[in-house]
């Protein structure tokens, strides 16, 4: 490698570095500015203290977790169908998981309202409950681009018609396969669909808002408009602790005997 | 009632017809291979026989029970891939325990069973390996202990060795035929190669084009091929277009020349084209023989125990091999020699 590439490689890196970290700086920095002239923590103390925040944030985490587990069954058994005995439906599939890109959310949660309200045959926004499953299924279609891209690219690393062969002449049923064989395989592709998911779900204010569920999303936007610091405190809080968890994931996913490294 | 039965079996893929009238009877404890080219359909009667596939026409019954009604995961079938298709995910321990497992086995049950496999194939020492740190021979061996383990009533081997290079090939073949006498397990074995074949199996069944165009023994398939096909895909036999001059006398006109045959040529008539054959070491210059052929030498090759020589007998090339002797004087190319052999070393084979 040329002394120039070399120098070029590192400008580049450099330039994407400060590109990412100088406005998390900035807000760090305004941030911790609530008290006039001095550095302070008083702007976090107050988040903390917000039963709001705790409030929100940890139902946000939940409804993300409740998503994951819900796309997982969804888009696995799905991704792997369409592989083994439905090759030729893929690019409509892969057009069908697509369309959340393409349709905002606003649409979304206006469609289930008109189709799950107190009045329909399903009146799913009658209840808290129901509203909490409709909202975990919203969160799941905005994440189903994300989730089905990894766990298909995840099945392409894999032999999954011999695989599936192999363990049915050893006597497996469908079930049995699919969880013995094929998600562990696909740990790390649904894995990284997870974080993505995750990502999503801990942001999301559209279907929050107007399904009137107390997400931390709409909170987010609701301090930052009648707040002055606290909202930049809540933003590096958000940030740090969704790279926790998404830090968390990986230690575990790098640990757990169901991904052994790939060669 | 032989324990496997394959009766009248056909595969059509849309309009192309892959198997054709496949009949064939295995006993119980018989290792029999499937030999024939790439694209002959050895493939799919093993995966019709799995349960993979189903037939478009005909029955398999598997000690005397028809198996058209059953899934593949209640065929109690063991099955070796030719890409070994361990779970990636799983030890070695774990994946020869996996057919037990799912049986449920109790635990205890299960850990004898997965030990005494791994003795068999001598890896107990590596039960806690994955797979992509074992070698292609070791996988392959883990994958017969996979298959093993659940006490399968039939063993069905695809090309189990044509991933693996030569030497190991040949070492893991005899360890699979030992294994296979050890536990009387009834085997079907797909090859390409004839070799292979011919050095393990108790029967062949020679294939072509999706049909079985000939079963025995090795040396039945060997000595005596039935079809010119083969006898062109088993070994390395000469063929000669010989034309009929007298049924009832057995002559054959090849070339110019006109030989008695010691095998009858029932239901042929005068002048009707066949094809005769004849293995490379029945024919010699010197040795003795009641039939001779005359023809024009174009190569000979000194091969050290052997010389092996080419000559042209009417236009046909006829390679025949002769040991080696101090004095022996090697024809020249464009000498005309005498072919000596027995007459009845000469085949007459079905087109
Ligand atoms: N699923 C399938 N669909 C269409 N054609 C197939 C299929 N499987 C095999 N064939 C065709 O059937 C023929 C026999 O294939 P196969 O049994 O795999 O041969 P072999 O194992 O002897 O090489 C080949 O021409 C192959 O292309
Ligand atoms: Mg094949």
């Amino acid at each position: 490698m040329s002394v120039w590439t070399r120098i070029v490689g590192w400008a580049v890196l450099i330039f994407g570095l400060l590109y990412f970290f100088l406005p998390l700086s900035g807000l760090f920095e305004f941030s911790l500015k609530a008290r006039r002239g001095v550095y302070s923590f008083d702007a976090y103390r107050e988040v903390f203290a917000d039963p709001q925040f705790q409030a929100t944030f940890t139902y946000s985490v939940v409804m993300a977790l409740v998503t994951i587990v819900i796309g997982i069954l969804i888009v696995v058994p799905t991704a792997f169908w369409v592989r083994l005995k439905m090759p030729w439906a893929r690019p409509y599939v892969e057009f069908l998981t697509l369309l959340p890109l393409v349709i905002p959310a606003i649409v979304v949660v206006f469609g289930y309202i008109r189709l799950y309200n107190t009045a329909s045959w399903l009146p799913l926004t009658g209840s808290i409950f129901g509203t909490n499953t409709l909202l975990a299924f919203g969160y799941t279609i905005l994440a189903l681009p994300y989730m089905y891209r990894a766990v298909d690219t995840g099945l392409r690393t894999i032999d999954v018609a011999t695989l599936t062969e192999a363990a049915q002449i050893l006597g497996a049923g469908w079930f049995t396969i699919l969880r013995r064989v094929i998600l562990p395989n696909v740990v790390p592709a649904v894995l990284s669909g997870a974080f993505l998911t995750f990502a999503i779900v801990i942001g999301e204010f559209t279907l929050a808002a107007l399904l009137d569920r107390p997400a931390f999303g709409p909170y987010l936007q609701r301090i930052g408009a009648n707040k002055a610091y606290e909202p930049f405190a809540l933003s590096v809080i958000a940030f740090t602790i969704t790279w926790a968890c998404l830090a968390l994931i990986q230690f575990v996913s790098r640990f757990s005997k169901a991904a052994p490294a790939r060669h | 009632m032989s324990f496997l039965v394959l009766d009248n079996l056909q595969k059509c893929f849309g309009a192309v017809q892959v198997v054709k009238n496949f009949n064939m009877a295995i006993e119980k404890g018989e290792f029999v291979s499937f030999l024939g080219p790439s694209g002959c359909g050895k493939t799919t009667v093993l995966r019709m026989i799995a349960g993979f596939e189903t037939p478009s026409g005909g029955t398999i019954s598997i000690d005397g029970r028809d198996q058209s009604r059953l899934k593949t995961n209640q065929r109690n079938i063991g099955m070796v891939f030719q890409a070994y298709a361990l779970f990636p995910n799983m030890n070695v321990f774990d994946n020869v325990a996996f057919g037990l497992k799912v049986a449920g086995t109790p635990r205890a049950a299960i850990e004898a069973r997965v030990k005494e496999m791994l003795a068999l194939i001598r890896l107990e020492h590596l039960a806690d390996r994955y797979p992509y740190q074992m070698s292609g021979g070791q996988q392959q061996r883990v994958a017969l202990a996979r298959a093993l383990a659940p006490k399968p009533q039939l063993l069905l081997l695809d090309e189990p060795l044509s991933a693996l290079d030569a030497k190991i090939r040949i070492s893991l073949r005899e360890e699979i035929r030992q294994i296979q006498r050890q536990l009387g397990i009834t085997t079907v074995f797909v090859t390409h190669d004839q070799e292979e074949a011919l050095s393990i199996s108790d029967r062949i069944v020679v294939m072509n084009a999706g049909r079985a165009d000939q079963i025995g023994t090795p040396s039945e398939i060997y000595n005596r091929p039935a079809t010119r096909f083969v006898a062109s895909f088993v070994g390395t036999l000469n063929m000669l277009d010989a034309t009929v001059v007298d049924p009832a006398e057995h002559t054959v006109r090849v070339g110019n020349q006109v030989i008695t045959l010691k095998e009858t040529l029932v239901g042929k008539t005068a002048g009707e084209p066949i094809v005769l054959a004849l293995r490379p070491e029945a024919g010699s210059l010197q040795g003795s023989g009641d039939t001779t052929l005359k023809g024009d030498v174009l190569s000979s090759s000194f091969l050290g125990s052997v010389i092996r020589t080419k000559i042209s007998v009417a236009g046909n090339p006829v390679s025949f091999d002769t040991f080696n002797a101090p004095d022996l004087t090697m024809p020249r190319p464009g000498e005309t020699v005498d072919l000596r052999f027995s007459s009845g070393d000469l085949l007459v084979v079905r087109d």
